[in-house]
């Protein structure tokens, strides 16, 4: 049970580079445009309406039923028929999320491989139409058309394989703004094709040109284009931003886990992208039921004084407020005191609950052992993982309830994630202390993230264009419903590396001296 | 006796005659000395600032020549018969003090309770 609902994916405009998405080309351009115009804070959302207010779901932790601590004795079939309150709030979350894969996502990669297609097969096209049109008036060709012919496929080839690794991967966001870089390759790819294709028709096609050498060294040259507008491809997309040059600070708003991280030349949207898939693996998760100090120490300031107007014509409210704010502050401030002590015991009793699960989980493990070839056991005994751990999970069952619900995570670990939790530590021969590892430290929130295909929504908060390149003092925001990831960019230092020669013979040493001489 | 590089040092200074006394083939004064700049300044007991080099007195022999004429332990020497004490090897200052040809020396030598002896009868 997470928190955050979904990740979106954010789908990079082409998983090809050389495919253009004309239209929608122009028409971006046309909005990013518009949209210029007006400076201030840019708030860009990004896609799937209808999102429900789901997290605010999880965070109420005490009304739910969580009693399966105590009440499961021996696990039958019944009690996994029986649902409670989280599984239904969890089904109907599924239900929704899985509605729509946004089809958006993949309207770009489907034009890139469009436009990829097109221009890959180009060049046999070229071989091909005079063949099929005027094959008798061509000059015919002989050894040099075939030598061209080899090269021909071997770079065809070459720029296959090297699209299909570079180019064909799942897109994993999806941008507020065009992707600067990838539409540029994308028209350049285009206008270059259509200017052959241009030249192709006019003078090939039209006179119907005998000189068939001539065509195939035409195709060839366009298939050399080809590779080098992929070298482009590849060096802005993926090698240029490669050589770190800012170090940016990631501040999560609600409980200040921070984080530096070093990156390269990229847009800030890009940027973003990076950094949330970093935040996945190394935050750990946000938990809003640890957040707020007890109302009790918060509260107790402000309760003491009463207010009494002396004057009748007094609606003086602010003078009022201030009377009391000022009366509190002379007044003796204990909640510090009240906070420590409260610190102190909570430690205290994580730290008892934890030892008695560490204690309750170490024996439930040794009620079972790995089933020896040489060992004779009549197939009744015989269990597979799931059972073998359904028979442990009762004997610890209560402690580990008691622990996460001590530590505030007891949204995060249904009874059944943890009987799975369990299965899959009993299958892979895991200690205690490893199957225990996930419930000590909360972990980074990929590991509560539940598989669904419509993705997960942040909402990047800048000043700036989005399309525009990190810059020193820049800052911007990623905003999720309930928190937000504040970045701050800085450049790192230009660094002056100098040479020192020591010779190995020089170090030498001396006794420090105090002598004392008498006179 | 803080020492600020470049300025000049300023102290409150006692003559100190001493005459040497023939013990055997030797002149002999009736005190050891420690310190130098060439000597290791943390470990000098007698100082109050341990980054300083100068010469201390670390002994004075019972009834010694040095006892006599009002040497006393702690002292920092800053000059022997004119030459300067304060920016000397631990050799030199030896040699300086042990000068066969010499039958006096002349010491002016500082303590911290001169200064305070100053002090307190310019307050009075």
């Amino acid at each position: 049970m997470d928190t955050e609902s979904q990740y979106s994916g954010y789908s990079y405009k082409s998983s090809h580079s050389r495919s253009s998405r004309k239209p929608r080309d122009r028409r971006d351009r046309h909005r990013s445009k518009s949209r210029d115009g007006s400076r201030g804070d840019k708030s860009v959302t990004i896609q799937a309406p209808g999102e429900p207010l789901l997290d605010n779901e999880s965070t109420r932790g005490d009304d739910r039923d969580d009693n399966w601590g105590e009440t499961t004795t021996v696990v039958t079939g019944t009690s996994e028929h029986s649902v409670s309150h989280e599984d239904l709030t969890r089904i109907t979350k599924d239900v929704e999320e899985s509605a729509a894969p946004d089809c958006r996502r993949f309207l770009g990669p489907a034009l890139s491989g469009a436009l990829g297609l097109f221009a890959f097969l180009t060049p046999l096209a070229f071989l091909l139409l005079p063949q099929l049109l005027w094959r008798d008036q061509l000059d015919p060709c002989g050894t040099p058309c075939e030598g061209l012919y080899v090269s021909l496929a071997f770079k065809l080839l070459v720029l296959l394989i090297a699209s299909w690794a570079l180019f064909l991967r799942p897109p994993r966001a999806t941008l507020p703004r065009i992707f600067v870089f990838r539409s540029l390759l994308m028209v350049l790819v285009f206008l270059f094709v259509a200017s052959y294709w241009l030249f192709y028709g006019v003078r090939v096609l039209e006179p119907r040109e005998r000189d068939y050498r001539g065509i195939v060294e035409y195709a060839a040259s366009l298939v050399d284009a080809l590779l080098f507008i992929q070298y482009l491809a590849i060096v802005l997309l993926e090698i240029r931003q490669i050589q770190p040059a800012f170090c940016l600070k990631v501040v999560r708003t609600t409980d200040g886990a921070s984080k530096f991280y070093n990156i390269g030349h990229l847009s800030i949207q890009r940027a973003a992208v990076w950094i949330l898939e970093h935040y996945y693996s190394d935050f750990p998760v946000y938990n809003p039921a640890l957040l707020n100090l007890p109302k009790s120490i918060l509260s107790k300031k402000m309760s003491g004084f009463k207010v009494y107007s002396l004057e009748n014509s007094t609606n003086n409210s602010t003078g009022q407020s201030r009377a009391m704010i000022a009366a509190a502050a002379r007044r003796r401030d204990n909640s510090h005191n009240e906070y420590y002590y409260e610190e102190a015991e909570m430690e205290r009793r994580v730290r008892k609950r934890k030892a008695r699960l560490v204690v309750a989980v170490e024996e439930a493990f040794t009620h079972i052992k790995r089933l020896q070839d040489e060992d004779q056991k009549n197939p009744r005994e015989i269990m597979d993982p799931r059972e073998a751990a359904q028979a442990i999970f009762a004997s610890m069952a209560r402690a580990m309830q008691k622990y996460l619900r001590t530590t505030r995570q007891q949204p995060y670990h249904s009874m059944e994630s943890i009987l799975q939790h369990l299965q899959f530590c009993i299958t892979h021969d895991m200690t205690p202390k490893a199957f225990l590892e996930r419930y000590l430290t909360p972990g980074p929130t990929v590991q509560y993230h539940r598989e669904n295909t419509a993705g997960r929504q942040w909402t990047l908060v800048s000043e700036e264009p989005v399309t525009s390149a990190l810059r020193e003092g820049a800052v911007f925001a990623l905003r999720r419903m309930d928190f937000s990831l504040v970045v701050t960019v800085r450049r790192i230092p230009f660094l002056q590396v100098r040479e020192e020669f020591i010779d190995p013979k020089s170090h030498k040493f001396v006794m420090r001296l105090q002598s004392e001489t008498s006179v | 006796m803080s020492y600020i590089p470049g300025q000049p040092v300023t102290a409150v200074v006692q003559r100190i005659e001493i005459h040497k006394l023939r013990h055997g083939d030797n002149l002999i004064l009736g005190f050891s000395i420690g310190g130098g700049i060439d000597q290791d300044p943390g470990q000098n007991p007698y100082s109050e600032d341990k980054t300083d080099k100068g010469i201390y007195v670390t002994r004075v022999s019972e009834g010694g020549p040095a006892e006599v004429a009002g040497l006393m332990i702690g002292d920092k020497i800053m000059q022997v018969n004119g030459w300067d004490m304060t920016m000397v090897t631990h050799d030199q200052a030896r040699k300086r003090l042990t000068k066969k040809n010499e039958d006096i020396v002349r010491l002016l030598v500082t303590r911290k309770s001169l200064e305070n002896a100053v002090r307190h009868s310019m307050l009075q």
